[in-house]
């Protein structure tokens, strides 16, 4: 009994004692669900990492999350996509340092059949008009980047979709949000990289209806939490992170990242 | 059904050239988990023998308490132990958000509650012709506290791996407190929940064939323990 007794507590001391990883300097990147699984940031995070030395700890969040964990501090530098937000931010004091760092673009998507028409139609706001009086829409309803954008073509088309029987916010992440559009046969917005990534995979029944319009843009941005308002953070490591982002090292890295299928999904713009 | 089958020759797969990746992934759910019980038992189970041997006021709140606690919501004990780690929140300068103590921190709080009040059950449960027996060799009422603590052992021991199934299956704490960060937070919930989020079920599914294989065989051992104990006994 005895012998079992301490075999049981060494066992458990080395499973409690298994060591962590101790890397020289890390700073905590507060990012979207669309960079951290299109596999974005396994591609180019090494190669910063190779070159600097510094581990950047990426934490996925939808892009209003994102920032609100820079503003409270728990990350040194967030890279999300909802421009608006970014800048409001950034004015109100809570970030520094934002920069364009490269765009992709939302499209709409529907059921093959695309039995409400939406191809051919002029606008995107005509488009979720249609939707609205034809079809139903699924909604990310997560305060993500796609979420905000959708909000505002709601808003342009004077429409409020909120509590609409034909709208379902399902609060999820985009893959799962087209995987209910697809089971309820209805249109929804999404990002075009996950869209590529995620549409042979999923066997959606989809295809893209309406895609092209600048409304549709989606640029991505990256700013530094501003160390005046935390001090702990470690704001040298985390400009190094930006400036190594939008150098034409990090745009190309950028560029060439490939998904399984070598598509294309990002396109570095810094400035 | 299909991708069922495949996900089981998947995880067999993975078992057979376990990675580095997977095996740090697998390591460090232990780890937290394991911590978090070690701690939870150290703190519940003098918890539970004070409340079953103790003589104050508001014992009985205490208990219910305890029994309402069980029924703590992941999530909720996420955000609470976010919003206190957190570098706007009050313990914020000890920086732990996004680190495995963090997640340790969010475990314990779930996992002491089961087994403070099932070992409270187990102690409350045993003959009181223990304490008698014991009181008329002359023990010291520690001594007898001793004794019936003992006879409770198979009672606490099954509390401990209720708050261990618990802690390991949990998801929605940790993701919050520990941030799924790869290679540092990343352990067997969040990577499931995360793969399950990139669409690759038949791999999600297969590293929850995983999961599920590890608990049952640390149930197994537990058990084999919890026999010898027996049968030591009848001898």
């Amino acid at each position: 009994m005895l012998r079992m007794k301490l075999l049981a507590i060494v066992l458990f001391t080395a499973i409690i004692c298994v060591t962590s990883v101790h890397a020289a300097t890390e700073i905590i990147c507060a990012s979207t669900t669309s960079t951290e699984n299109s596999g974005l940031f396994g591609h180019i995070l090494p190669l910063f990492e190779k070159k600097t030395g510094i581990k950047v700890k990426v934490v996925a969040r939808g892009t209003g999350a994102a920032i609100e964990m820079g503003k409270r501090g728990d990350a040194d530098v967030a890279f999300v996509h909802a421009k608006e937000q970014e800048l409001r931010a950034v004015q109100e004091g809570f970030f520094v340092d934002r920069h364009d760092v490269m765009y992709n673009d939302f499209v709409i998507i529907g059921p093959k059949d695309d039995f409400a028409k939406i191809k051919g139609i002029k606008s995107t706001v005509e488009a979720f008009r249609k939707i609205s009086r034809t079809s139903q829409f699924v909604s990310r309803g997560d305060n993500s980047g796609t979420n905000a954008k959708e909000l505002l073509i709601w808003e342009k088309a004077g429409i409020e979709p909120k509590g609409r029987k034909w709208y379902r916010e399902v609060g999820q992440g985009m893959e799962k949000t087209q995987r209910v559009a697809n089971e309820k046969r209805a249109y929804t917005l999404s990002d075009r990289g996950t869209w590529l990534a995620t549409k042979d995979k999923d066997k959606l029944e989809m295809i893209v209806v309406y895609e092209g319009d600048p409304t549709l843009f989606n640029q991505y941005g990256v700013m530094v939490v501003n160390p005046e308002k935390h001090k702990h953070i470690k704001y040298k490591e985390a400009m190094e992170f930006v400036n190594w982002l939008i150098s034409k090292e990090g745009q190309q890295a950028i560029a060439s990242f490939k998904d399984s299928l070598g598509n294309q999904l990002f396109y570095p713009n810094a400035k | 059904m299909n991708s069922v089958v495949v996900s089981f020759n998947q995880a067999l797969s993975l078992i057979l050239h376990l990675d580095r990746e997977l095996l740090s992934i697998i390591l460090l759910s232990l780890r937290v988990s394991g911590s978090a019980l070690f701690i939870a038992a150290a703190v519940g189970v003098p918890l539970a023998a004070l409340m079953a041997f103790g003589r104050f006021s508001l014992r009985g709140l205490c208990v219910s308490l305890l029994d309402t606690l069980m029924g703590l919501p992941p999530v909720v004990v996420g955000l609470f132990v976010y919003l206190l780690l957190s570098r706007s929140g009050p313990l914020g300068f000890l920086a732990l958000l996004y680190t495995p103590s963090a997640m340790i921190i969010a475990q314990t709080i779930l996992a002491l509650p089961i087994v403070a009040s099932l070992s409270h059950s187990a102690i409350v449960s045993v003959d009181p012709v223990i304490a008698q027996a014991a009181s008329t060799l002359g023990a010291t009422p520690s001594q007898i506290s001793m004794a019936v603590i003992r006879e409770a052992r198979y009672g606490i021991m099954s509390g401990i791996m209720a708050a261990f199934g618990r802690v390991m299956a949990e998801v929605g704490a940790i993701l919050i407190v520990g941030g799924n960060i790869a290679g540092f937070t990343r352990v067997m919930t969040t990577t499931i929940a995360l793969e399950t989020d990139k669409g690759n079920f038949e791999f999600a599914l297969a590293l929850g064939i995983i999961l599920l294989a590890i608990s049952m065989a640390i149930n197994l051992a537990l058990n084999v323990i919890r026999r010898k104990g027996g049968t030591e006994r009848q001898r």
